[in-house]
């Protein structure tokens, strides 16, 4: 019989530095200062840390954060690959190395100087891809350079398939900037957005125009994964981890997994929606929030199927019922997510699912949250989790 | 000064012959010597027979539009704006990303028939792209 991971770990804080465009500091500084706010929120002494879990992306190494925050010896440190599609797998590693004993307070953290620093709309050159150079030699020389431009194609397909419009993705993105406008750390805050606004943005890989993008953002969060059972003797209560996976799928490649016979569903996220599912013993139905990945607005529609919150082409239709929004069947980035309050590439989602679970999120839905969906980036190796209130 | 060019693609054992074939003015698909089946973008070894032996055989060319993006921000040196990027489903059942060029952003469509031809830049270097087929 597996061992399963249902409800033997919980996060136990969260902390984020603020979000700016020109952060003046250095991302070992961010990586540093979000952790210790991770700390103080959970009530851990950031003296008591023993393990971290960042993403390849990072450019700020283990130890070099360790001393800087005065961590504990460490017994576990690891690394996530595949850019926002790390965000849950971090925190996957963090369980499997609190539940197997390895350490006892794993910190997964992001910190990246992403808009006064290397942007990634800057593109790829190979001085940032380090390995699979030869997997975007297909891509570079025809000038394919950017995420928008790899995620464009794959939305464009979608939205012929099923008949999604410009106005589609509009409600996302408003949906979304609605909710940044309760959230004085997001960027959206006080620049609410219209539809006119939204349709008149100029455009950049089409069908995605200017406010289909996320924002690029400097600054870090951290959150900090623990035994389910200590804590419960913490600071706030835990986000206690129900439900987890990884899952890249035959065919998959990073960002461009255009050969596949079908182009309009993610598989990949299917199989982390049913593993997660399954650990938690729970269904689509039970799920009442989410922070589904938003690096583009498009993603948000295909995932509600992909999570089988309606059926494959019913995206759309749940968006115009008003799911998203915070009295509907699924509220969704309620901080504003990746598009209004910040790109800290997934992992300030995951802090909004705590918040969602704790009842502590500045658009706190009027329902009781017991669930919170979380998942982590689109068109790459990715992962889902499920968090529960204890 | 010359002008800015396209990135080059980085080229190692995995890929370097089919850039070899474009500077030839051929569109390449590799086929697995195993198991005959053609596969693109290419690797070293066929995921369906696990066979390392391959050879490379030459497309007729033609194919039609799967998906396709504009592309109009941001603009790098050595790239030609709006540039539209396209999903080839070629003929002999292999799909690739090129560019479409002779085209007006607005006349490109799902389904359109296309065909390949060889763009050789200022500085010499071929490249596979694609037109609509009505446009010969």
């Amino acid at each position: 019989m597996a061992y399963s991971l249902k409800d033997k770990t919980a996060i136990a804080g969260i902390g984020l530095t603020p979000f700016s465009k020109k952060s003046g500091v250095s991302e070992l500084s961010l990586a540093a200062q979000c952790i210790v706010a991770a700390c103080e929120d959970a009530g851990i002494d950031p003296g008591a840390v023993d393990g971290m879990v960042t993403y390849t992306l990072d450019n700020s190494e283990e130890v070099d954060v360790a001393r800087a925050i005065g961590a504990n010896d460490l017994t576990y440190f690891s690394r996530v690959h595949y850019g926002g599609g790390a965000a849950v797998g971090t925190v996957l590693q963090a369980a499997m190395a609190v539940a197997t004993g390895q350490a006892e307070t794993v910190v997964c953290y992001r910190a990246m100087n992403g808009r006064s620093g290397k942007r990634m709309g800057q593109g790829i050159s190979g001085q940032i891809i380090n390995s699979g150079l030869i997997h975007y030699s297909w891509y570079m020389a025809y000038g394919m350079l950017i995420p928008g431009s790899w995620i464009a194609m794959i939305a464009n397909k979608y939205m012929q398939e099923y008949g999604v419009t410009r106005e589609d993705l509009g409600r996302v993105a408003i949906s979304q900037r609605n909710y940044a406008q309760a959230n004085p750390r997001a960027y959206g805050y006080g620049k609410p957005l219209s539809m006119e606004e939204y349709l008149a943005s100029p455009p950049i890989a089409s069908p995605l125009c200017l406010y289909d993008f996320c924002q690029e953002t400097d600054g870090g969060c951290a959150v900090i994964v623990t035994s389910a059972e200590r804590a419960r003797d913490l600071r706030k209560s835990p986000a206690v981890i129900r439900g987890i996976s990884q899952a890249s799928t035959r065919g998959q490649e990073e960002m461009t997994s255009f050969y596949r016979e079908e182009l309009t569903s993610l598989p990949e996220m299917e199989l982390a929606g049913q593993r997660a599912y399954a650990m938690a013993g729970l269904e689509a139905k039970d799920i009442d929030a989410a922070c589904l990945y938003d690096a583009f607005s498009s993603e948000v529609i295909m995932q509600l199927e992909s999570f089988g919150f309606c059926g494959q082409g019913e995206g759309k239709d749940m968006v115009l019922d008003g799911a998203l929004d915070i009295d509907g069947r699924l509220p969704n980035n309620t901080h504003g997510g990746l598009l209004s309050e910040a790109y800290i590439h997934g992992m300030n989602n995951i802090a909004e699912g705590v918040r969602l679970v704790r009842g502590d999120s500045t658009s706190q839905p009027a329902k009781a949250v017991e669930h919170v969906l979380v998942s982590s980036g689109v068109g790459v190796p990715t992962g889902a989790l499920i968090l529960g209130r204890d | 000064m010359s002008a800015p060019t396209r990135i080059k693609p980085p080229l190692g054992p995995d890929n370097a012959w089919w850039w070899e074939m474009a500077a030839e003015g051929k569109l390449g698909i590799q086929r697995c010597q195993g198991c005959s089946r053609l596969r693109h973008p290419p690797r070293p070894m066929c995921g369906d027979c696990r066979s390392i032996k391959w050879e490379a055989v030459e497309a007729c060319g033609r194919g039609t539009i799967c998906s396709f993006t504009v592309l109009t921000h941001p603009q790098f040196p050595g790239y030609e704006y709006p540039l539209i990027i396209i999903l080839v489903d070629l003929e002999e059942g292999t799909r690739l990303t090129s560019q479409l060029i002779n085209c007006d952003p607005a006349d490109v469509a799902f389904g359109l028939p296309v065909e390949m031809v060889i763009h050789t830049d200022p500085d010499g270097f071929n490249i596979p792209v694609f037109q609509l087929a009505e446009a010969r």
